[in-house]
């Protein structure tokens, strides 16, 4: 059935560019504005900040120790982690060494199927960033066979772990940089905040469906 | 189709102008979104340059629109996206039933899709015994309340807080009643929580298509898209044709006008970028991903290469929130899913000029759709082409129903008209004639309509034709 | 517009129908105004309208008609000015879409580029100065759409009254909000037509104005009609009747 349709709309649309080929020139592309990287950051912090979102500049080698301050400051009592990337792992070492006033750690190790109740039940996510978009306020997340994508939307609380020599100046860029048209992953996602909605009377509410709450580490070698 | 029998368009606005609080919810609503558009797009030089360049990218990809759309199914194919086609909306309906059926499927999740409003795919899912649950906030509102949303971004813009805090309280079980936002959206939160974890399928809209990648792009802020399109095992995805663009790198462009337009946000909070089902390996996300590309009239549009410029809306609604019309009578009096100045040129061409042509009318050709469009639909320049094929027989016309208007009033009107404008002589001695009648000018027909609000006008005495002869500027 | 003529010796004046009909003292003011800067002013007595009723209303044909005999009284280069960013819209705009593809389509280009609305011809072109010598008066402005949208003339238009030393312009909330007239609009949308103005003419009373001027008849027609209709006496004036009046502190016509 929807081969038949499918030869009815083509024949259509052929006939129609046959008959009247349209040329059109291309203007050229919006010019992409470049920022230092302090202005990267700043940039960035400022825009996420503007949509609620909670922005922390920290160290390479304290950035964990940030998390934990988070964590216990909302005695969180659950996380939710990957276990085989780099922040898994650190964080794993981590609550080796003193797991007090700490939530419990949740590895998203198997299947969804496996793990519904417990990714619909924790406090809180945490996953890195494959980068960041100053221009627009945005990460970048690449979610992996690692890190999954429930991860980032499902708790009420995102916790999100940027590199900040990986913010770029904007999408345009960043598609281009990394020739994102080659290597496609299932999925992308530009995340600026934490869910909002402004359908009742145009009065802003967070956490709707996605996180109530974003945290950003930006973490400065 | 929605609405076989011609509109009762005359009734709608009556009845739209009637409802003061409903007039009062969308002015303010409205002047919001336009306001938060202009501090968006402040810059007008960045803002027009944005604008040229949406309108060049979306009338390049129609420009190849066969070619685009085999590249997609191309793409899409090989990533494992199952493409179908429908030509109109009962076999798109049909579709869904089927992905459905095959799974055992009863319980679906919809994120916000024009397209399945417009394929009332609810009712019919419904008729076959299977819950569709709008999961968007405004969706979910309005279908509480049994309605068709008011505008393509903010559907229940037409409610205050105390209409939609009765709506919730009247059939949210144990939903207590509250005024507030926070807890209002709370229980939206906890409801809908529960129906992401226990469906079966999702389904969405499609922002744009990526045919270069076979990546399907959607925006969000409230995070309920990527729940429909990553928790159930089956993600079904709706598109109108019209929706590919060529380039991955078109894409940043057109969001920027999107959004912008749409809610005067910079980014929204979710830009979701789908090219396939989950892969071996990873975790979570649909085990299947179904695209299902929709024509009903669009292939009609795109035959006529001067209608054709009406596919390049993007769906951002900002022509709704600048029109003067929408301002006053809301969505439901167009009758249609798309109402506003967008509504005025698609529905005439999709379901006929006999049953939608009226909405033409309903324009003071004010300019303001077409002056803030993002993609520069000539909007008043295609009204104006539904009015000419209203009234005309002529075999040119390609539009279905043309001619439907033409009657013999109108006709001589506008035939004696010409005749006076086109003889000077004439029009001199007819206002001489009216002057010594009485300086008015006769009430026939629809002027009647002109001295309900207003005063009659009166003819000068002395006209300037006279005065310039007078002072002798009437020849070189 | 991006560049304008020098200031020419003679200038075309397109009056426009509803001009000649019902405000021929706006009409002449203008004629006046040009004359008063040292320009010749012709004005064909062949003139009726510029056909955009017919072109509105679904009727091409008819308007091409009538827009055929208008180009043809207008044959020498001088600029010509219109006293309506509504008609000299049409002509600038749309008379290039009217006769799209018919054999005269040069001769119809270069009339449409010669087409000014007479604000920015006395801005832009003929750089007016203006003194006022009327009493203290509050007015406001209504931007006509196609002198907004179509022309971008309304800084021209608002720069000429700011001119006037006594003339206080109180600005409307919604001065872009179109009035309602659209031609044909208002008696085939009679009620959202009405629903428009009646706005407008409200945002007119929080003024406190005395006095409402704008650039198009269509719009003050509409305004003033509705005003009167509902017993508010605020008068209606074209610009170029309210400019002439305060500079020489009498009506156009005398």
């Amino acid at each position: 059935m929807s081969e038949g349709s499918r030869d009815q709309i083509f024949s259509r649309l052929h006939a129609a560019t046959r008959q009247s080929p349209a040329p059109v020139s291309q203007p050229p592309a919006m010019p992409i504005k470049t920022y230092s990287q302090k202005e990267k950051v700043e940039k960035l912090k400022t825009l996420m900040e503007a949509m609620r979102t909670e922005v922390h500049l920290t160290g390479a080698k304290n950035w964990a120790n940030s998390v934990k301050d988070i964590l216990k400051q909302r005695a969180v009592k659950s996380l939710l982690y990957a276990t085989r990337t780099e922040i898994g792992k650190v964080l794993e070492h981590q609550w080796e060494n003193s797991a007090a006033d700490l939530p419990q750690l949740f590895p998203y190790k198997n299947n969804i199927e496996q793990h519904k109740e417990m990714v619909f039940n924790v406090d809180a996510g945490i996953t890195s960033a494959a980068g960041a978009i100053a221009e627009t306020g945005a990460l970048i997340l690449w979610p992996t066979e690692k890190e999954p994508r429930l991860m980032s939307i499902v708790p009420p609380l995102h916790i999100a772990v940027l590199q900040a020599d990986k913010i770029h100046n904007s999408l345009s860029e960043v598609i281009q940089k990394e020739n994102w048209p080659a290597k496609m992953p299932t999925n992308v996602v530009l995340v600026s905040g934490p869910s909002k909605t402004a359908d009742i009377e145009m009065t802003l509410a967070f956490g709707v469906h996605g996180p109530k709450e974003l945290i950003v580490l930006i973490v400065e070698n | 189709m929605t609405n076989p029998q011609p509109l009762d368009f005359d009734k709608n606005v009556s009845r739209a102008l009637n409802d003061t609080q409903l007039i009062k919810n969308i002015k303010s609503a409205m002047a919001t979104l336009v306001s938060k558009r202009k501090t968006i797009f402040s810059d007008a030089t960045e803002t027009e340059q944005l604008r040229t360049l949406g309108n060049a990218l979306k009338k390049n990809a129609l420009s190849k629109l066969p070619q685009l759309l085999e590249q997609l199914e191309e793409k899409c194919t090989q990533n494992g996206i199952k493409v179908h086609w429908a030509e109109t909306a009962a076999e798109a309906n049909q579709q869904v039933l089927d992905i459905m059926k095959s799974h055992g499927a009863t319980r679906l999740v919809k994120g916000k899709s024009m397209v399945s409003e417009e394929m009332e795919l609810n009712a019919f899912l419904q008729k076959h015994g299977i819950e569709a649950l709008e999961t968007d906030l405004g969706e979910f509102i309005i279908q509480l309340n049994h309605e068709t949303p008011a505008h393509i971004i903010v559907p229940a813009i037409h409610k205050n807080k105390d209409q939609i805090s009765k709506i919730f309280h009247d059939n949210i079980p144990d939903a207590p009643y509250t005024e507030d936002v926070a807890e209002l959206t709370a229980i939206a939160r906890k409801t809908l929580r529960q129906k992401f974890y226990q469906a079966d399928v999702g389904l969405s809209g499609v922002n744009f298509a990526v045919a270069e990648t076979g990546t399907l792009c959607l925006v969000e802020n409230e995070g309920n898209g990527r729940m429909c399109t990553t928790v159930p095992r089956v993600h079904i995805a709706l598109m109108g044709l019209e929706k590919v663009v060529e380039k991955l790198a078109d894409v940043p462009p057109l969001l920027r006008l999107l959004i912008g337009s749409a809610t005067g946000q910079l980014i929204t909070t979710y830009v979701n970028m789908i090219t396939s089902p989950r892969k071996e390996g990873e975790k979570d996300g649909p085990k299947e991903v179904h695209l299902i590309i929709l024509d009903n009239g669009r292939s009609k549009i795109y035959a006529d290469p001067r209608r054709r410029q009406t596919l390049q809306c993007i769906r951002c609604g900002t022509c709704l929130s600048h029109c003067p019309v929408y301002n006053r009578i809301g969505g439901h009096a167009y009758g249609y899913i798309y109402p506003g100045p967008i509504g005025k040129i698609l529905n005439p061409q999709v379901e006929g000029l006999k049953t939608a042509g009226v909405l033409a009318s309903a324009s003071s050709l004010c300019n303001a759709c077409e002056e803030v469009c993002p993609v520069k639909i000539q909007i008043p320049d295609l009204i104006r082409r539904i009015r000419n094929e209203s009234y005309s027989k002529d075999s040119t016309c390609t539009i279905e129903g043309h001619g439907y208007k033409r009657n013999l009033t109108e006709v001589l009107i506008w035939k004696v008209w010409q005749i006076i404008n086109t003889h000077p002589s004439i029009n001199a001695a007819g206002l001489k004639i009216l002057n010594v009648l009485g300086l008015k000018i006769p009430k026939i027909g629809p002027l009647k309509y002109w001295t309900r609000y207003r005063t009659t006008p009166e003819l000068a005495k002395k006209s300037l034709h006279e005065l310039a002869k007078q002072h002798g500027v009437d020849h070189e | 517009m991006d560049h304008y003529p020098e200031k020419p010796q003679k200038a075309y004046y397109y009056g426009t129908c509803l001009v000649d009909m019902m405000y021929p003292e706006a009409g002449m003011a203008g004629i006046r105004l040009l004359q008063q800067e040292g320009v010749k002013v012709i004005f064909p007595s062949g003139q009726t309208c510029c056909g955009q009723p017919a072109y509105n209303s679904g009727f091409p044909d008819e308007a091409r008609a009538v827009a055929r005999k208008q180009l043809a009284l207008f044959p020498e280069g001088h600029p010509i000015v219109v006293p309506s960013g509504s008609c000299a819209g049409m002509m600038r705009h749309h008379y290039p879409k009217l006769f799209d593809g018919d054999p005269d389509i040069d001769r119809i280009i270069d009339f449409s580029q010669r087409i000014f609305e007479l604000s920015e011809f006395l801005v832009q072109v003929l750089n007016i100065k203006l003194q006022d010598r009327g009493d203290p008066i509050k007015v406001t402005w209504h931007s006509s759409c196609h002198a907004l949208r179509e022309m971008g003339i309304i800084e021209d238009s608002k720069s000429l009254i700011r001119q006037l030393k006594n003339v206080d312009l109180i600005e409307l909330q919604h001065e872009t909000d179109c009035c309602g007239f659209g031609g044909t609009f208002a008696v085939k949308q009679p009620a959202i037509s009405a629903a428009m103005v009646k706005d407008k003419t409200d945002d007119i009373l929080q003024t406190g104005a005395a006095r409402l001027i704008t650039g198009d008849c269509g719009c003050l027609l509409n305004i003033s009609g509705a005003m009167q209709h509902n017993n508010i006496r605020i008068g209606g004036q074209h610009l170029a009747e309210f400019i002439w009046e305060r500079i020489n502190d009498q009506p156009s016509t005398a």
